[in-house]
């Protein structure tokens, strides 16, 4: 192109003092940022292809690489920014939708953080996790309404539907094979198992070597109907129903075709090479009642012997959506906000669409609770959970657990450069490409995403032992066990809790 | 300044208990002699008493004892009451001017029954259209608060030291077979005679030491089956959770137990096949009931009586027993204090409930 | 007793584990001042291409075919170590011919070979190789 509109967002700064030309950046970029010049013996590099992986960066055994914003830029201008300006480029060039990679990076209100978390003192004694026992477990799952009796006056334990139990109250959330890679999926997979939690293949079916993971594997089942079939449904733990993903409320996974390699293209039951987009709706779902028929058709499949989960956006009427679903059949309800990550969703509808999950959780467990319903479906809350702080504050705003997903892909090395879309991701995490896949060895990956979740229970004891509980249930939906700080009153009286001070 | 009601007061407390498992009926002088060495426990802002056994001459009828904060809430209160029940017998409490005891409120105490074509009409059994009706009042008439309403029982209470209490309520000229007392020391100072304990639904009374973690986790779940957790008190929240699992449940008072001061799982996982599977069970089921923080509570109800610790054990309970008679209190002092020989005294382990009955074939 | 092992499942052929090989035995304590502007001489060396790639590097044999081919007796077996002794060592070359790996290289000073020691003649303790590996291709264990 003769007139270059597109500014590089980057720059690559190398220390010339600190260089060896060792070349490991050059065999380690996928863009081809970096390159070898043997006539100087030095190393020259093309920013204009550089994303901000920082794979380079991190391998440089000198630390002689730094990656910059570029310096180069417009004209100030807080209306007209200059992503604004190079987003209009782009679509003027090529007439497409933009497209990009994990979840919503725009500035909007993050109301963890103006939530503030209590402590025991003097009246009732905070309870120290080192020397006392400290609770975590969790049981996901409906629970009766009634209890009955044996003829011998013992109680029926049988009365129960099926239930996931969870050391801790946390679970990797949904990432298709084909979004992410093979070795992504076995870090995942082992994590969960070590962990003693679960893990979610996403709408990308499960892979036939992962069958061997699947007591600790929740089986999706999207619009696409990617992998669904018979032994798949028989495979998991638990089965979900994907009606949305808070990325991209109301419309489907989009899987590029240059990710669609032999493997995935077999895992998924679909053809090699074109774009995977799964339709905006179930087209067996159009209203309630036939989400309802469609619950019952996997129980009567699985014999009723594991619970269904339905997963949905956070979008207005999350919470009347939510009460429908708890009629439903449904065992579990999961709700991704809209910080939610994904491999690749149009721009404009992952940062525009979608509310926050900390106000749709206290809207749904309130709903629930006021129709008296709250305890026959357990809620798990997805969608930029960040620390272990978020995991507290979202257990005592009433989610029963969360899932993760961007936080693990960070754990694996993710530099949330944002261009999974592309498939050239340098950590070996959002890419079928093979030489790139094997850059996440899954016995490192796995005990990454094994530290990351006990550090956050260590993290959560230590909080609720502070708080003067010692079991978790004990602090699910225990809002006075939160106050807020810089909030407005409807923002304190949608979260229902009280302002700090109070 | 708000009142009980509109804000969450922790407290620490005095809590004693005297049964007679002969059915023996007794003056409230003895459980008011044992609370007196406890009086540092408390600081004079609250203090009651409930009793079994006190109205046998109106043994089958519902007593309710009633504040009234004015002569509107009186009428209101009663035309309500007299919608649904049949009314035997309605006046003033007997109490005793004393100058410890201000800012008395009206208290009424009436006596009676359901009529049949409201149960019928409801469909409800006797004791959850009692229930409701009281809950229902509670919540929907400002200024009246029905504080007993079980048989052949009752509820006495007010702000101020509980030694002080009992006199003004003149319990000396009753005469019951169960009677339990606390001694409030809350941190803040309550407008409100309601707030103090025990806390009556039905026959179930509740006196409580202690400060529960849990308690929005509780009461928000507990709400849902149509309780009001009007008082914003961790009593209030217990009670109810008593009468869920015990009368609407169906839960034995030990299973109760189980549920609310459940044992950790480290423990659970190291029990034989079938009961791990029941404490587990119990545990999933009904996890919004757990209690966690400290706690030290008893339960009364009709024909007996249960104490029961947090299972971390963060607040003082003994148990003393002589003869037919049990003592239950926060220190032994209290118990010593009207028993001074005893036959047993032991401090029960937390978690483990200490049910006592009336003996078999005693009618009170 | 150990050895260094590679899978060739986890190389990347980034080539790390040559320059950290290097700078271990280079005798500065900045790699900076040790490799830059000069052609390296690691002790190990990756095999392959974008497809496959594997470091290679001495095994340690148990009945190491270079100490018998070594005509000034410089290469011995200690501690289960295959060591060359620099001083002895006339340039011959035998032993990079006969080794079955290809794991004896010539030496920077023309004259004498060098092959992987473990580290056990430099200050790296463990060997650098496998610290600098960011793969966990290359391990240092007993098998």
């Amino acid at each position: 192109m003769a007139i270059r509109y597109d500014i590089p967002e980057y720059e690559v700064l190398r220390d010339p003092q600190r260089c060896i030309a060792c070349r490991v950046c050059e065999r380690q970029c996928a863009n081809e940022v970096h390159s070898y010049d043997p006539d100087t013996g030095t190393m020259k590099s093309d920013e204009t292809k550089c994303v901000d992986c920082h794979r380079c960066v991190s391998l440089c055994p000198t630390h002689a690489l730094k990656i910059v914003r570029n310096p180069d830029t417009l004209r100030r201008n807080a209306y007209w920014t200059g992503d604004t300006i190079g987003e209009i480029y782009r679509q003027a060039e090529t007439g497409g939708m933009l497209l990009s990679s994990m979840g919503n990076p725009r500035p909007y209100p993050v109301y963890w953080d103006k939530m503030l978390i209590n402590a025991s003192q003097v009246t009732n004694p905070s309870i120290d996790p080192l020397r006392e026992p400290m609770e975590t477990r969790t049981f996901l799952g409906k629970k009766p309404d009634r209890i009955e009796r044996n003829p011998d006056g013992s109680i029926d334990l049988s009365n129960l539907p099926p239930q996931l139990e969870l050391q801790v109250p946390i679970l990797f959330s949904a990432m298709s094979y084909g979004s992410i890679s093979y070795n992504a999926h076995e870090s995942l997979a082992r994590a969960a198992k070590e962990l003693g939690t679960y893990w979610n293949t996403g709408e990308g079916g499960l892979h036939e070597d992962f069958y061997k993971y699947a007591p600790n594997v929740i089986v999706q089942v999207a619009s696409g109907r990617f992998g669904v079939h018979k032994k798949y449904l028989e495979a998991g733990a638990a089965i979900e129903i994907k009606i949305g993903q808070g990325a991209k409320p109301g419309i489907g996974g989009h899987l590029p075709g240059a990710k669609i390699t032999d493997d995935v293209s077999r895992t998924r039951m679909i053809p090699k090479g074109t774009d995977a987009i799964s339709p905006a709706p179930h087209h067996d779902i159009y209203s309630i009642e036939d989400l309802r028929q469609l619950v019952y058709s996997l129980k009567e499949a699985t014999e009723y012997k594991k619970p269904v989960i339905v997963k949905i956006a956070a979008v207005h009427n999350v919470a009347a959506i939510a009460s429908g679903i708890a009629r439903s059949g449904a065992d579990i309800i999961a709700i991704d906000g809209f910080r939610g990550g994904t491999g690749a969703a149009p721009t404009r509808i992952r940062d525009n669409v979608g509310i926050p999950i900390e106000l749709a959780l206290a809207a749904v467990d309130e709903r629930l609770r006021q129709e008296r319903i709250r305890n026959n479906v357990s809620l798990i809350v997805a969608g930029g959970i960040r620390n272990s702080a978020d995991v507290v504050k979202a257990i005592a705003l009433g989610a029963d657990a969360v899932y993760i997903a961007t936080a693990a892909l960070v754990a694996l090395g993710c530099h949330l450069c944002r261009t999974c879309q592309t498939g050239k991701c340098n950590w070996g995490i959002a890419t079928q490409r093979p030489d790139l896949v094997k850059r996440l060895n899954p016995d490192i990956g796995s005990k990454r995403l094994v530290n990351l979740v006990s550090a956050w229970q260590h993290e959560i004891m230590e909080m609720m032992g502070g708080m003067g509980i010692n079991s978790v249930e004990a602090l699910r939906g225990n809002r006075l066990m939160l106050r807020g700080v810089g909030l407005t009153e409807k923002e304190l009286e949608i979260l229902g809790i009280k302002h700090a001070g109070e | 300044m708000q009142n009980e009601g509109k804000i969450r007061i922790p407290s620490g407390c005095a809590i004693s208990g005297v049964f007679s498992k002969s059915g023996e009926r007794f003056d409230g002088e003895t459980v008011i002699r044992s609370i007196v060495p406890m009086h540092d426990r408390s600081n004079g802002l609250g203090g009651g008493f409930a009793a079994y056994g006190i109205y046998p001459q109106h043994r089958d009828l519902y007593a309710f004892h009633v504040f009234y904060d004015s002569v509107r809430a009186k009428d209101e209160c009663e035309e309500i009451l007299r919608s649904g029940f049949d009314i035997e017998a309605a006046e003033k409490i007997p109490t005793r001017k004393m100058p410890q005891i201000t800012d008395e409120p009206a208290i009424w105490r009436y006596f009676g029954l359901p009529f049949d074509k409201q149960l019928q009409s409801t469909g409800f059994d006797e004791r959850e259209f009692v229930a409701r009706f009281v809950v229902k009042i509670n919540s929907s008439i400002p200024g009246a608060y029905v504080f007993s309403s079980g048989k052949n029982m009752g509820v006495f209470k007010a702000v101020g030291f509980p030694e002080d209490v009992g006199r003004y309520y003149r319990l000396e000229d009753y005469a019951g077979y169960c009677w339990t007392a606390h001694g409030r020391y809350p941190t803040n100072t309550p407008g409100w005679w309601g707030g103090a304990h025990p806390f009556s639904l039905l026959d179930y009374s509740v006196v409580h030491n202690g400060e529960i973690s849990s308690y929005d986790a509780n009461r928000r779940f507990i709400e849902m089956f149509g309780y009001r957790c009007t008082l914003l008190t961790d009593t209030e929240a217990i009670a109810y959770i008593v009468d869920y699992l015990n009368r609407r449940q169906g839960l034995s008072l030990r299973e109760t137990a189980d549920v609310i001061a459940a044992p950790f799982w480290s423990e659970i996982d190291r029990m034989d096949g079938e009961e791990r599977r029941r404490r587990t069970y119990l545990r999933n089921v009904f996890s919004s009931l757990l209690i966690t923080g400290p706690f030290s509570i008893l339960l009364g109800f009709t024909g007996g009586m249960m104490a029961l610790n947090d299972r971390l054990k963060l607040r003082s309970m003994v148990v003393g027993e002589k003869g037919d008679r049990v003592y239950v209190a926060s220190e032994e002092c209290a118990i010593r204090t009207v028993e001074p020989s005893l036959d047993r005294l032991w401090s029960p382990r937390g978690g483990q409930p200490v049910i006592v009955t009336l003996n078999k074939g005693v009618r009170v | 007793m150990k050895r260094v092992y590679v899978n060739e499942r986890w190389c990347l052929g980034c080539h790390l584990c040559e320059y950290n090989c290097a700078f271990a035995n280079s005798g500065e304590t900045d790699m900076v001042k040790a490799l830059q502007g000069a052609e390296i001489h690691p002790r190990i060396q990756v095999e392959g291409d974008n497809k496959i790639s594997f470091a290679v590097s001495c095994r340690h044999c148990d009945d190491p075919i270079c100490v018998k081919s070594c005509i000034a007796g410089a290469i011995s077996k200690r501690d289960g170590v295959v060591r060359i002794d620099r001083d002895r060592c006339v340039g011959c070359f035998t032993c990079i011919l006969v080794c079955p790996y290809g794991a004896v290289l010539p030496s920077p000073d023309g004259h004498a070979v060098r092959k992987c020691e473990l580290c056990t003649d430099n200050a790296s303790g463990e060997p650098a190789c496998v610290r600098g590996c960011p793969n966990g291709a290359i391990v240092f264990e007993e098998r």
